[in-house]
């Protein structure tokens, strides 16, 4: 037949023009400020849990047997087409009992899947067939308890089955390869997508139970938008009107949540029934308290006070959906109403949950008088309070109220009896506490919450709460010697007595110390208290704890070292370190920056002194040498311990400190020996050094570099350059002889064992040529105030002279033993470059007017050249520096020289 | 009017005694199992009522060139006699159905050749305007028929109203509901479509109920006082509009089916008027 051609487009053709205007202004998409479902879909789930067997029960082909003599007179025809309805697989009842709720949820999520599968093969019938299936599952309300979940689970694979049938007839709209646009009106639409669509909008009406009719038809509303302009404002009244059908409460409330939910998302501009939703639902709401419900808590065994709150998700849903952008008098009218009813604090926390915060935080004493009123035996009060607390968190009640609702709320919320209520009620409210009130009454919060924690240990099950009380606590106090000040607050944290929880607090604490300090502190409290935390997270580093988050530790510590400052008081300050070493021995980078800061400390007593030490200052020096030399040698770090020696050694050197018994001095030894004799010619500065010497040994060929293991040469290159330029200044002592700590470096260079194929060691060979012949000037480039250096000791004596020529002389055939070694093919290359780089620093260093350095030097230039290896350009570029320097004054042998360089032509 | 082509196609040319089209109508009476028993007597009388049968002569005795020919043709649609074009119906009992035959007379020795194919016969929507005819009722133990004992019966309160028992096809059935008080709890409110079929008048008749739809539209127990919506759409394949003649009639009932807990089983019915418009 051709029947329903006229739908209601035909009807509502005349209204359709004034509509289309108002559409058009009102097509306001959901904003980013709405929260969505999909956000509340996971607090849902992980809220409503049971631990009780549930089962799922599709009833393939009912219908059958119940109704099986009325239709028998049907013909054949008619009545395979009505079963192909019910039947999902002819015939088959499937009844799953006895299922967890994770297998519950598997089991939804495989009829989703099969959802898909029937649809993408076609069968497009099945699909619906599942849908129906599914959506009847909600009208069952055992195991009520997850009932919000199976909401969830459910409307899923409702929302899957919409959006493919909206995607099929979409797609059926594309005419000559042209998409229909988005914002499309139904004259666009061709008659067999209109019909299809029809079609679908006629089977679902046939569904004979009422609650997959609903579910089913509000699922594919979106499609309305095929057939005409006005057909989902006109659905979703209807669909509201449906609703009052269904007579379990809870059962229909989440079916108005379903409406709104699909309302927002298709047409947001339909106020309207979403405010009809919520009146239907006030003029049902007594039905929760009536006989029926009653009887079925009792069946279950489920109280009231953990049954009303399985309403939240979806009162809170709606409610949301109207006070979106609604109008203040609107939401005033929604709360008297609200207001009017019996036993309405089911309503109060969806109102409160869903609201805008300015609009409840403004009658926050009007709530507080509302909650007091409610009854006990109802929807919990705790969670009244809670919601409360949460707007009070993000608005500001009037000035005037604001302590007396403080005190009112936590009359209510000290006298809760179970700790988990209790504190979850006053995690919230710790913020509101924290924003508007001082310290004293964050205090007394603290200490209520302290007491109410402490008997059975409640805190044990509470951490994740008590924890975000700290943070809110920290959040709004940046003045740690204010947040100190708060007796309660170092207590409070000893109710953090897991490990790994409380490590985390302490985390908490010094990352929001690093990031609110502006100014070095000195002030006791703080030191203590914060000592006391970083402490707990030194100490709870063990053999286990991941290089991450010791470096995480160790950067929070250092933090905190770095802005403790006793200004001028130099002595506290470096006591101060001491006992942080003493604290926090076993996180090295805490150590390496201990020994930073005691070097700093050195270096600032010399500027404020302007390198004249008093007799007392040169002991307190002396005495940070002192820790940083026995702090050095506990660390692991190869070059961290070289660098520091060098570093701690130029130190000691800038302060004078020349006078220390080597290595075996403690700490106390040197505060007693306050006045050591500094003209004594044993140095501190040497002990570094020869410590440092002694460590090269040591160096591993390969060393593990962020995690990857790299060759150490370059790195031990790098710090001999290094430390060679320290040593040109660093005077001889005079018990050792001559060049003492360069000759044993040189020793220690020579007996390492070098990688054959590197040239390393000569390079610092090369490198130790320099320092000689800086060393044999007459006056040293650079020296350090108040420090005699070799030049002035021995003022150019021919005996310290020879005896550097001497070791020049060590040196240089060293050398050129090396390239010898290096006259096979494949090391030629290498020969020739470091035959050039030889020459060159002869040419800068050596003194060429030597005959033999003359030879020596023409020598290796042929080297260089000798197997065509050298660069050209290089050569050419060296003999035009030697041409232009002896045109200089004094350089006039140059010019002889440079003539005995010919340049090698490349054939 | 009927109108269409008809196709001849074939290798060679066709010889033929001529070509003629035949329409015809005829409305299909048939017993249902149960009641053939007792109405046997007059089986006979339930004979096939032909509505309309003509025939036209379309060509003439000749030849078909080979290959595809085309005849266009235009059939008025006359009744016999003073009967009426009803609607193409298939129900149960009564069948009114439509054909056109197209036979190709040929030689003694060769076969005649007849196609036959069924056309639908739709009324035009009649123009006058549907008068609405609202009906109010209200359900109570006392307004019950074929109660056994009416003490035992919990008390309650149904009122509603549809908002029209004539109804155009295409439009859904609307109305409401309201419980209004009842002891028991109510565990859903139906609403059944029924289509009666009746064959034979004069001599007696058959007269058959079937269910063609169940709606519910309450589900548990609802809120008392508030008024649940009385909505269904008319299924297309099952109906049509309401038919009434001399020989047969297929008329169409709605039920309001009221279960109570724990086993009350209360029927409202309302005859509707259907057409289609």
């Amino acid at each position: 037949m051709f029947a329903a051609s006229a739908d209601p487009a035909a009807l509502a053709a005349t209204t359709d023009n004034s509509r289309k205007k108002r559409d058009r202004d009102d097509n306001s998409i959901v904003g980013s400020d709405f929260e969505p479902w999909a956000s509340k879909r996971g607090e849902i789930l992980a809220r409503y849990t049971t631990t009780e067997k549930l089962s799922i029960n599709l009833f393939m082909g009912s219908e059958k047997g119940k109704a099986g003599t009325a239709i028998s007179a049907m013909s054949e025809k008619v009545r395979t087409r009505l079963e192909e309805l019910d039947d999902f697989e002819e015939g088959s009842q499937k009844e799953l009992l006895n299922l967890t709720q994770q297998d519950y949820v598997n089991r939804i999520e495989e009829l989703n899947q099969s959802l898909k599968d029937a649809w993408a093969s076609d069968q497009k019938v099945k699909a619906l067939k599942i849908v129906i299936q599914c959506s009847k599952l909600l009208s069952d309300t055992s195991v009520i308890q997850f009932y919000p979940s199976k909401f969830v689970l459910i409307t899923d694979i409702l929302d899957t089955f919409g959006k493919l049938v909206y995607e099929r007839i979409f797609s059926m709209c594309m005419d000559n390869h042209s998409i229909l646009p988005d914002h499309f009106s139904p004259e666009n639409v061709n008659d067999t997508a209109k019909e299809t669509c029809l079609n679908w909008f006629f089977k679902i009406a046939s569904i004979r139970e009422l609650i997959p009719r609903f579910y089913v038809e509000a699922s594919i509303l979106k499609c309305n938008k095929f057939l005409s302009k006005t057909g989902i404002s006109e659905c979703l009244p209807r669909l509201t009107c449906m609703v009052r059908g269904i007579g379990d409460p809870l059962v229909s409330v989440y079916a108005r949540a379903y409406l709104c939910r699909v309302g927002m998302e298709v047409a947001p501009h339909l106020k309207e029934s979403l405010n009809k939703n919520f009146f239907d639902f006030l003029l049902t709401f007594k039905q929760i308290h009536g006989d029926t419900v009653q009887n079925q808590l009792v069946l279950q065994g489920v109280e009231l006070p953990s049954y009303l709150p399985l309403y939240s998700p979806a009162m809170d849903w709606i409610f949301q959906c109207i006070s979106y952008h609604a109008p203040e008098a609107l939401l005033t009218e929604m709360m008297e109403r609200c207001k009017k009813l019996a036993n309405n604090a089911l309503l109060l926390n969806s109102v409160m949950s869903a609201f805008r915060a300015e609009f409840i935080a403004t009658r926050s004493m009007d709530f507080i008088g509302m909650i007091k009123e409610c009854d006990e035996s109802g929807f919990p009060k705790h969670l009244l309070f809670r919601s409360l607390g949460l707007n009070l968190a993000l608005a500001n009640p009037p000035e005037s109220d604001r302590l007396q609702i403080l005190n009112e709320a936590w009359k209510v919320i000290t006298k809760l009896k179970n700790p988990q209520d209790y504190i979850n009620c006053a995690e919230v409210w710790v913020e509101y506490t924290c924003k508007h009130f001082t310290k004293r009454e964050v205090n007394t919060v603290l200490a209520d919450i302290i007491k109410h924690m402490t008997p059975d240990r409640a805190f044990e099950d509470s951490y994740p709460q008590l924890q975000s009380i700290i943070k809110k606590v920290i959040a709004h106090f940046h003045d740690f010697s204010v947040l100190f000040s708060v007796e309660k607050f170092l207590p409070f944290l000893d109710m953090f007595q897991k490990e790994s929880v409380r490590v985390e607090v302490c985390k908490c604490i010094m990352e929001v110390f690093i990031k609110h300090q502006q100014e070095p502190t000195k002030d006791p409290v703080i030191l203590n208290a914060l000592l006391h935390i970083c402490k707990t997270m030194h100490d709870s580093v063990n053999a286990l704890t991941l290089e991450d988050e010791k470096r995480m530790l160790a950067y929070l510590i250092n933090g905190f070292i770095k802005m403790v400052s006793f200004g001028r008081d130099f002595e506290q300050q470096l006591s101060f370190y001491v006992e942080a070493r003493s604290m926090f021995c076993n996180l090295e980078p805490v150590l390496v920056q201990l020994i930073h800061s005691v070097n700093r400390l050195a270096m600032e007593t010399r500027k404020v002194m302007k390198g004249n030490h008093s007799r007392k200052t040169a002991a307190f020096v002396r005495a940070c040498v002192a820790y940083c030399f026995i702090t050095i040698p506990s660390l692991v770090g190869i070059f961290t311990r070289l660098n520091l020696y060098l570093h701690s050694g130029q130190v000691a050197l800038a302060n004078q400190c020349l006078s220390q018994e080597h290595g075996t001095l403690l700490f106390r030894d040197i505060c007693r020996a306050s006045a050591h004799n500094r003209q004594q010619w044993g140095s501190s500065a040497d002990a570094f050094f020869k410590a440092a010497i002694s460590l090269v040994p040591e160096v591993p060929k390969m060393i593990n570099i962020d995690g990857k293991m790299r060759p150490s040469e370059s790195f031990l290159l790098e710090f001999l350059c290094n430390f060679f330029s320290t040593l040109l200044i660093v005077p001889d002592h005079p018990e050792h002889g001559v060049l003492f700590l360069v000759r044993e470096l040189l020793n220690v260079i020579q007996d390492y064992t070098w990688e054959d194929s590197s040239d390393e060691k000569i390079r610092i060979y090369t490198c130790v040529l320099h320092l000689l012949s800086a060393m044999s000037q007459e006056t040293y480039l650079y020296h350090v105030d108040k420090v005699d250096s070799n030049d002035s000791l021995y003022g150019g004596d021919s005996k310290f002279l020879a005896e550097n020529n001497k070791l020049c002389e060590t040196v240089m055939a060293q050398i050129l033993e090396h390239l010898k070694t290096l006259a096979k093919d494949e090391a030629l290359k290498r020969q020739s470059s470091l035959g050039l780089s030889f020459f060159n620093s002869i040419l800068a260093h050596g003194d060429l007017r030597s005959n033999r350095l003359n030879q020596l030097s023409v020598n290796l230039w042929h080297l260089a050249q000798r197997h065509g290896c050298a660069d050209t350009r290089t050569m050419v570029k060296t003999l035009e520096y030697i041409k232009k320097r002896s045109k200089h004054p004094d350089m006039g042998h140059l010019t002889e020289l440079a003539l005995r360089l010919p340049l090698q032509t490349r054939t | 009017m009927l109108s269409g082509v008809v196709v001849v196609s074939g290798k060679d040319s066709v010889q033929h005694q001529g070509v003629s089209l035949t329409v015809e109508g005829t409305v299909n009476l048939q017993l249902s199992a149960k009641s053939v028993g007792v109405f046997e007597a007059f089986y006979n009388s339930v004979k096939p009522i032909q509505i309309i049968n003509s025939t036209i002569e379309m060509v003439k005795p000749g030849k078909f060139p080979s290959g595809r020919t085309e005849i266009p043709f235009e059939f008025p649609l006359h009744v016999k006699g003073n009967r009426v074009l009803y609607e193409t119906y298939h129900g149960v009992f009564v069948n009114i159905q439509y054909t056109l035959r197209c036979d190709m007379r040929r030689s003694l020795l060769a076969k005649d050749l007849t196609k036959t194919c069924e056309f639908i016969v739709h009324s035009a929507p009649q123009k006058r305007k549907l008068t609405p005819s609202p009906v109010a009722f209200t359900v109570t133990p006392e307004t019950l028929q074929n109660v056994k004992e009416r003490a035992l019966l919990p008390k309650f309160l149904i009122r509603g109203h549809l908002n029209s028992t004539n109804c155009v096809i295409t439009q859904p059935l609307t109305g409401e509901l309201v419980v209004e008080s009842s002891e028991a709890a109510i565990k859903s409110i139906e609403l059944q479509l029924v289509r009666v079929e009746t064959c034979g008048c004069a001599e007696g008749y058959a007269r058959d109920a079937t269910e063609i739809q169940n709606i519910q539209i309450a589900d548990g127990d609802v809120c008392r006082g508030l008024s649940v919506p009385i909505y269904m759409v008319f299924p297309r394949l099952f109906t049509c509009p309401t038919l009434e003649t001399t020989n047969f009639k297929v008329e169409f009932e709605v039920n309001i089916v009221v279960l109570l807990h724990p086993e009350h089983l209360i029927t409202e019915n309302f005859p509707l008027k259907l057409c289609r418009m």
